[in-house]
């Protein structure tokens, strides 16, 4: 990212902002901390990688900010407004217009077309039926998928699957993008081809950006990586500084 | 052609943020079309409930119109009075045993004073047995009568004459047979002038009937008719009526009439409280009503029993509706993440098992009106009598509502299931 843009994007508030995150799991007398005292701020256009072993936490915090599930103690501001001020049915609608998700296992529809499958968002959108196809190919044309819109989604390979997923992420042009473990599934030349894909997107529009892996090369290729360790922050840094430091210099 | 981000950004202020009535549909359809056959077989238990229900109701309607029918074959000015208390029910037989209508009566009516709507009756006498004609026997219907019955039946002879009063006074030996009776015992050969066997007792045949089947509850065709002077006394040896046939001058005093024969009935066998009746008189309404009952309590019998597999049709959706569900339970996860509601998830649900049984409501009621179609063919052929078709609008419409219904009340529970699922452990689920 130019050091001109970045400045741009920092003086809005930042996307994403967490101060002393706790989650709590109660399973009848049992009580897990699964998360405790998360702080960091994500601003917009950034590129993280949330990296830990396994049972570390991670999950839980995409699936926090993510708004897929609910902190037990701390905050959580998105886009400058207090999460826990929203009703359910506003935060469905922030999924849908302002969030995408790719997943491990790609999630996709079976016995859906892959055009079908980018299309699904809009179906809670509330946007007129109309414009959805040009929407989605135009979606489908960001991860180079256009001469397979018509195929059934079970005909692809896994790289052409977790394509159509963020294909299926990016439609309703979200602020964030989730990322979980999106080449755990696939062979590494695959895995390389989804990752020059959401670098590229964050490099070229400006997709901010939160990966969760446990793949050390993988999460090099973020620009800030968080290292979570038993439900704690262990370490918060950015690397791409560093490298664009490093060429500057040069 | 780019889509321009303002386009889209006004697009989605202007609209409302939910699904609207056609994409909920769609979703649905595609959710059912995606296990065509598991879909198919669901509703198999409502089809075959709510055919069975249009049968019932198609073939109910049918016979009603028909019995129907036939009592009108009597005539708007009949009344029929026959001993006995008003019978309690369709197997209640007093009737037959009570001697209570007898001459005195006969006079009594016909006095102008007493009644003055009768226009003209006749006592009837049933003689139980077989005629006979040399060798050929046939089991026909032989009751004693006056002409005034050509009257009420709207029959005269195809062949010879009708008996009248002259017979009737000399207690004359002769006969009035129907077409079938005819045929049977003679064939081809002359009738009139020939003598049949009545109990025995030699009888001329001075009139044959034209072929018209069935007039009320009598078959004109089997038929023979002897004055009711020589059934009673000269073959039955008894001294009563087994009912009395009465025309009215109008229908407008029919009621009127009716009531008037009890009163005068009541002088005559010295009855002073109406609830110790010996008798009971009927017009042809009064029959009409009881066999329209009957027909209505046997119809209902059988709705109630195809109703119950309805219920059991409504069972099998819930349960695989709970199957769908669980099977598809990361669906739900996934759609959820992408910003469906629990409100989008539970309409999509709901919706499948609604469209289901809707969809078999309309295949059932198909099904029924076809088969009922065909049954009413089949019956026109079998028991020779005028059965029409006329497709059960009203039942149809209740048959779909219905349906409809049991697709809500059985498709809502696993709905809700459907649409409470925490997204994250629907993710998770393998």
């Amino acid at each position: 990212m130019k050091p001109e843009q970045a400045n741009q994007l920092k003086t809005l508030p930042p996307i994403i902002s967490v101060k002393n995150l706790e989650k709590v799991f109660e399973d009848g007398e049992t009580k897990t901390a699964a998360l405790c005292d998360i702080t960091f701020d994500i601003p917009r256009g950034q590129f993280v990688a949330v990296m830990g072993p396994s049972g570390s936490g991670k999950s839980t915090i995409l699936h926090i900010i993510g708004l897929l599930d609910k902190q037990t103690g701390g905050s959580y501001l998105f886009d400058g407004k207090k999460v826990s001020d929203y009703s359910d049915e506003e935060i469905a609608h922030i999924r849908n217009e302002k969030l995408g998700f790719i997943f491990q296992s790609f999630n996709l529809l079976s016995r859906t077309t892959v055009l079908e499958n980018v299309k699904l968002p809009l179906l809670y959108s509330g946007i007129k039926e109309s414009l959805w196809d040009q929407m989605a190919l135009k979606a489908i044309e960001q991860v180079g998928l256009s001469q397979r819109i018509n195929y059934m989604t079970s005909k692809l390979s896994g790289g052409e699957r977790q394509r159509v997923a963020i294909a299926r992420a990016l439609i309703n042009n979200p602020q964030v993008i989730f990322a979980d473990e999106p080449t755990g599934n696939l062979d590494s030349k695959s895995g390389q081809v989804i990752m020059e894909i959401l670098q590229k997107l964050n490099a070229e529009k400006k997709h901010t950006i939160i990966l969760i892996t446990h793949e050390t090369y993988t999460s090099e290729l973020a620009e800030r990586i968080i290292y979570i360790r038993d439900g704690k922050i262990e370490s918060d840094k950015l690397i791409r500084a560093r490298r664009e430091a490093n060429n500057f210099v040069k | 052609m780019r889509i321009s981000t303002r386009k889209i950004a006004k697009s989605i202020l202007n609209s409302k943020l939910t699904m609207n009535t056609y994409q909920a549909l769609k979703t649905a359809l595609l959710g059912l079309r995606a296990n065509a056959a598991r879909s198919i077989l669901t509703i198999l238990g409502i089809v075959i409930g709510i055919a069975a229900i249009i049968v019932v109701v198609a073939i109910g309607d049918s016979a009603q119109s028909m019995i129907l029918g036939q009592i009108g074959g009597l005539g708007s000015k009949t009344i029929i009075i026959e001993p006995g208390r008003e019978p309690q029910g369709p197997s209640d037989m007093t009737a037959i045993l009570s001697d209570s209508l007898k001459e005195r009566d006969i006079i009594a009516l016909k006095n102008k004073a007493n009644v003055p709507g009768l226009k003209d009756l006749t006592p009837n006498v049933i003689v139980p047995g077989s005629v006979s004609y040399q060798s050929q026997t046939y089991r026909a219907i032989t009751f004693g009568s006056s002409a005034f019955l050509s009257k009420v039946l709207n029959i005269q002879p195809a062949e010879g004459v009708f008996f009248g009063d002259e017979e009737i006074k000399q207690h004359a030996r002769v006969a009035i047979i129907g077409s079938k009776v005819r045929e049977k015992l003679f064939g081809l050969s002359t009738a009139v002038g020939e003598n049949i066997k009545i109990k025995d007792k030699n009888f001329r045949v001075i009139g044959v009937l034209p072929p018209k089947g069935q007039v009320s509850i009598i078959n004109v065709d089997d038929v023979v008719v002897i004055p009711y002077t020589t059934a009673q006394k000269d073959i039955m040896g008894i001294n009563h009526y087994n009912s009395i046939m009465v025309e009215a001058n109008n229908v407008e005093d029919l009621a009127r009439t009716a009531n008037d024969i009890k009163l005068t009935l009541r002088e005559s066998h010295g009855i002073t409280d109406p609830t110790k009746d010996d008798f009971h008189v009927m017009t042809q309404a009064d029959i009409a009503n009881s066999a329209k009952t009957i027909t209505n309590l046997l119809t209902w019998l059988l709705i109630s029993v195809a109703a119950i597999s309805l219920v059991v049709g409504g069972i099998g959706i819930m349960n695989i509706m709970f199957v769908s569900v669980t099977e598809r339970t990361r669906e739900i996860g996934l759609r959820k993440a992408l910003g469906a509601t629990d409100n989008n998830i539970l309409t999509q649900f709901l919706l499948e098992a609604v469209l289901l049984t809707a969809a078999g409501g309309i295949i059932g009621i198909m099904l029924g009106a076809g088969i009922s179609y065909i049954a009413t063919l089949i019956l026109s052929q079998v028991v020779a009598m005028n059965w029409t078709f006329t497709f059960p609008l009203s039942a149809a419409l209740i048959g779909i509502g219905v349906s409809t219904l049991v697709g809500l009340v059985f498709g809502l529970y696993p709905a809700y299931k459907a649409a409470h699922k925490n997204p994250i452990e629907a993710l998770r689920y393998e």
